[in-house]
C-alpha cells in the first residue's frame, strides 16, 4: 500500500518555491509575481483535493520517514486540517492576487517568499499530528509573519514589529516549557500517544500535568489574541500592510484550531487527571474578549484599528463557541471560524483600499471624497455587515447558532454579552463608516485620481463571494461541519487512525 | 546536580523576566536570550537528569539517558538563535529611525522633545 503523499505537499510545494524565489528569482518582480500566483493556484487545488478526499473517508496518516507512530513525526490529514488548509489557501490566493494588483508587493523585497513560507508554517500547523513539530511549524510561520509585518518598512510598523516578535518570542519560550513538562510527566509527544497516556494516568498524579496543559492553553490563547494576553493585535494589526493584515486573519485561527485539537482529542474533559479544567477558564476570557473587542470598535480613533478590534472580538465570539464544548457549538466554532476569517479579510482590504486613497485612515481626518469611493463603500459595508453579524450575511448565522448551542447556567451570559457586544460593534462600524464615507461629501474636492486596479477590487469580491457562498449553502456546509464536529468529538476516528498507522516498510510483502 | 540546574533555570527565568519588563528594546532583547537560555536547560532537564550514561541502549551499562530532549533541545537552540536575530534586526531598523529605543514613547513624543526632525517621523506609508 502507497502513502497518500498528497498530504505532505501544503508543506512541501511552498517551501521548494519560497527558496526558488528566494535563490533565484530575487532581482525580476514579474517572475516573482507569476510563480507566486501560480504557486497559491496550485496549493489551493492542491488543498481541494485534499479535502475531498478527507471528507470521503476516515482520517489518513503520513508517517515522515516512515517511523512507527509514537516515535516519528507523523501528519494527520482528517476534515478539520483539510479545511483549515484550504481556507488558508483560497484566503492566500485572494492577498497575493490583491498585492500584485495595488503594487504592494514591490514595496519591499521578498513579498512572494515570504508568503510562500507563511504557507508551508499555516499548512504544517494544521497538519502535523505532533506536538514538537506544531511548535515548530509555529515558528515557521512567526518568522515568515514578521518578515511580512514589517514589509515595506516605515517606523510606526517597525515599532509595532518589533513588540509582536517580543511578544510572541515569549509566547514560544511559554511552549517550549509546556512541552517539555508534557514530556517529563508522559514521556510523548506524538498528540494520540499523549491522549492515550493522559487518559491512563490515574486523577491524584495529575498535579504537572495540568501545569503542562494550562501552559499550552496559554500559548495558543496568545496566538489566539485571548484576553488578557491581546495586546500585540490591534497595533500589529493596524500597523500591518493591508494585504498583509488579510492574511493574519487566519494567523489567529490558528491559535482557535489548536484549542479545538487539543481541548477535544487530546485533553478532553473525561480525562481523569485533568478533569474539566478548560472551559470554566475559557469561558470568561472569551467573553472579556468579546466585550473589549466590541468597545474597541467603537472607540477606534483609525479605520485600520476599528477593524483590528472587530477581529479581536471575533476571536471572543469564537473561543465563546469552543468555551461551550457541546458538538452542536463545535460546529458552530468551526462555521464561525471559515466566517471570521474571510469577513476580517474584506474589511482589512477595505481599509487598504481607503488608506491608499486619502492618504491615511484616520477617523478624525478631514478629507475630499476618495476614487472609486461607492465601490469600496459598498465592500466595506457588506464587510461590516458580516463581521457585526447582521443579516443577511453568514455573521448572522454563525452567531445564531452559537447562540442556539449556548445551553444551561451560562445561556443568560453568553447571550447578553453576544448580543450587546453585536449592538456596540454595528454603532462602531456606523460611527466609523459614515465618517469616512459620508463625511467627505462636505468637502467640495474632487476624488483625486487614482489607478483603477480592478484586479485589487476583484481579490476583495473574491473573499465576498466566499461569504455570500458561506451563507447560500449554509445547510450542506452546516451538515458537513456537524460531521466533523461529531468525528472530533468522538475521538475514536482521530486516534484509531493514528494508532493503527503502519509503517509502508511493514505492508510491504517480505522480499524473496 | 538536581539542584544546581533548577536554581540556573530559576535564575535565569527571574533575570530574564526582570529585563524583558524594561522600556527599552535593548534588555528586552537580552531578556528573552536569557529565558531561551533557561528553556534550553529546562527541556534538557525534562529527560531526568543522569550522569554518565550512554544515550543508547547498551547492556553492559546501568541504564541510559533519554537522547530525544537533546535533540528537542537542538532544535529549540537553532530556532531562538534565527528569532534572536530576526528581533535584533527590527530594533535595529525601528533604533536607526527613531534615534532611541524607547517603547514607550510615540514619534510625537519624540517630537515634541525636539529630538528627531520632523521629515524623519514620517512613516511613508504607501508613499
Amino acid at each position: 500500500m502507497m502513502a497518500n503523499h498528497w498530504i505532505i505537499v501544503p508543506v512541501v510545494l511552498p517551501a521548494m518555491l519560497g527558496a526558488f524565489l528566494v535563490l533565484a528569482l530575487r532581482h525580476d518582480l514579474w517572475l516573482q509575481r507569476v510563480f507566486g500566483t501560480a504557486g497559491m493556484v496550485a496549493l489551493l487545488a492542491v488543498a481541494l483535493g485534499n479535502l475531498a478526499a478527507a471528507s470521503a473517508g476516515p482520517p489518513q496518516v503520513y508517517l515522515l520517514g516512515d517511523w512507527p507512530v509514537p516515535f516519528g513525526i507523523l501528519l494527520v490529514l482528517d476534515r478539520l486540517s483539510a479545511l483549515m488548509v484550504a481556507l488558508q489557501a483560497g484566503l492566500a490566493l485572494a492577498v497575493t492576487v490583491y498585492a500584485v494588483a495595488t503594487g504592494w508587493d514591490s514595496r519591499g523585497r521578498h513579498f512572494h517568499a515570504l508568503m510562500q513560507f507563511q504557507m508551508m508554517g499555516l499548512s504544517g500547523a494544521f497538519l502535523t499530528g505532533d506536538a514538537f513539530n506544531l511548535f515548530v511549524f509555529f515558528e515557521v510561520l512567526l518568522i515568515a509573519s514578521y518578515g511580512l509585518m514589517i514589509h515595506g518598512g516605515g517606523g510606526a510598523r517597525l515599532k509595532a514589529g518589533v513588540q509582536y516578535v517580543a511578544f510572541n518570542l515569549v509566547g514560544s519560550t511559554l511552549f517550549l516549557i509546556a512541552l517539555a513538562t508534557l514530556y517529563s510527566v508522559l514521556g510523548s509527544l506524538a498528540m494520540a500517544d499523549i491522549a492515550l497516556r493522559a487518559a491512563a494516568l490515574p486523577a491524584g498524579e495529575g498535579a504537572m500535568l495540568r501545569v503542562a496543559v494550562v501552559l499550552l492553553f496559554l500559548v495558543f490563547a496568545v496566538k489566539g489574541a485571548l484576553l488578557p494576553l491581546q495586546f500585540w493585535l490591534p497595533g500589529t494589526y493596524a500597523a500591518a500592510p493591508g494585504p498583509v493584515a488579510a492574511l493574519f486573519a487566519v494567523m489567529t485561527k490558528v491559535g482557535a484550531y489548536a484549542v479545538i485539537r487539543f481541548h477535544l482529542t487530546v485533553f478532553p474533559e473525561t480525562t481523569a487527571a485533568i478533569g474539566p479544567m478548560v472551559e470554566p477558564l475559557l469561558m470568561p476570557a472569551a467573553l472579556a474578549t468579546l466585550v473589549l473587542g466590541a468597545l474597541g470598535v467603537l472607540g477606534a480613533r483609525t479605520l485600520g484599528r476599528a477593524v483590528a478590534f472587530a477581529a479581536l472580538a471575533s476571536m471572543g465570539t469564537l473561543f465563546t463557541a469552543v468555551a461551550l464544548g457541546t458538538p452542536q457549538a463545535t460546529a458552530a466554532a468551526i462555521y464561525y471560524t471559515l466566517h471570521s476569517t474571510l469577513a476580517a479579510a474584506v474589511l482589512f482590504l477595505a481599509v487598504d483600499l481607503v488608506r491608499d486613497r486619502r492618504g491615511g485612515d484616520g477617523l478624525d481626518l478631514a478629507a475630499p471624497p476618495i476614487a472609486q469611493g461607492g465601490l469600496i463603500a459598498a465592500i466595506f459595508l457588506a464587510g461590516a455587515i458580516a463581521m457585526a453579524g447582521m443579516p443577511p450575511l453568514s455573521g448572522f448565522l454563525g452567531k445564531l447558532m452559537i447562540l442556539d448551542a449556548a445551553r444551561g447556567p451560562v445561556q443568560g451570559w453568553v447571550w447578553s454579552v453576544v448580543l450587546a457586544t453585536g449592538f456596540v460593534t454595528i454603532l462602531g462600524f456606523a460611527r466609523a463608516g459614515s465618517l469616512v464615507f459620508w463625511k467627505a461629501h462636505q468637502t467640495a474636492a474632487d476624488p483625486a485620481p487614482h489607478p483603477a486596479e480592478p484586479w485589487a477590487f476583484a481579490a476583495a469580491g473574491l473573499l465576498l463571494a466566499g461569504l455570500v457562498a458561506l451563507t447560500v449553502l449554509a445547510g450542506p456546509a452546516m451538515d458537513w461541519i456537524g460531521a466533523t464536529a461529531e468525528g472530533l468529538h468522538a475521538r475514536s476516528p482521530y486516534l484509531d487512525a493514528v494508532l493503527n498507522a503502519r509503517p509502508v516498510a511493514q505492508t510491504l510483502p517480505p522480499e524473496g | 546536580m538536581e539542584g544546581l540546574i533548577a536554581a540556573a533555570v530559576g535564575g535565569l527565568t527571574a533575570a530574564g523576566v526582570y529585563l524583558m519588563l524594561r522600556q527599552r528594546a535593548f534588555p528586552v532583547i537580552l531578556g528573552l536570550s536569557l529565558l531561551s537560555y533557561a528553556v534550553n536547560l529546562f527541556i534538557f532537564a525534562s529527560g531526568r537528569v543522569a550522569l554518565a550514561l550512554p544515550p543508547i541502549l547498551d547492556k553492559t551499562q546501568a541504564g541510559y539517558t533519554d537522547p530525544l530532549p537533546q535533540a528537542l533541545v537542538l532544535t529549540a537552540i537553532v530556532i531562538s538563535f534565527g528569532m534572536t536575530a530576526a528581533i535584533v534586526m527590527m530594533a535595529l531598523g525601528a533604533w536607526l529611525h527613531a534615534g532611541d529605543d524607547r517603547i514607550d514613547m510615540t514619534d510625537d513624543d519624540r517630537a515634541a522633545e525636539g529630538r528627531i526632525a520632523g521629515d524623519r517621523t514620517a512613516t511613508g506609508d504607501r508613499a
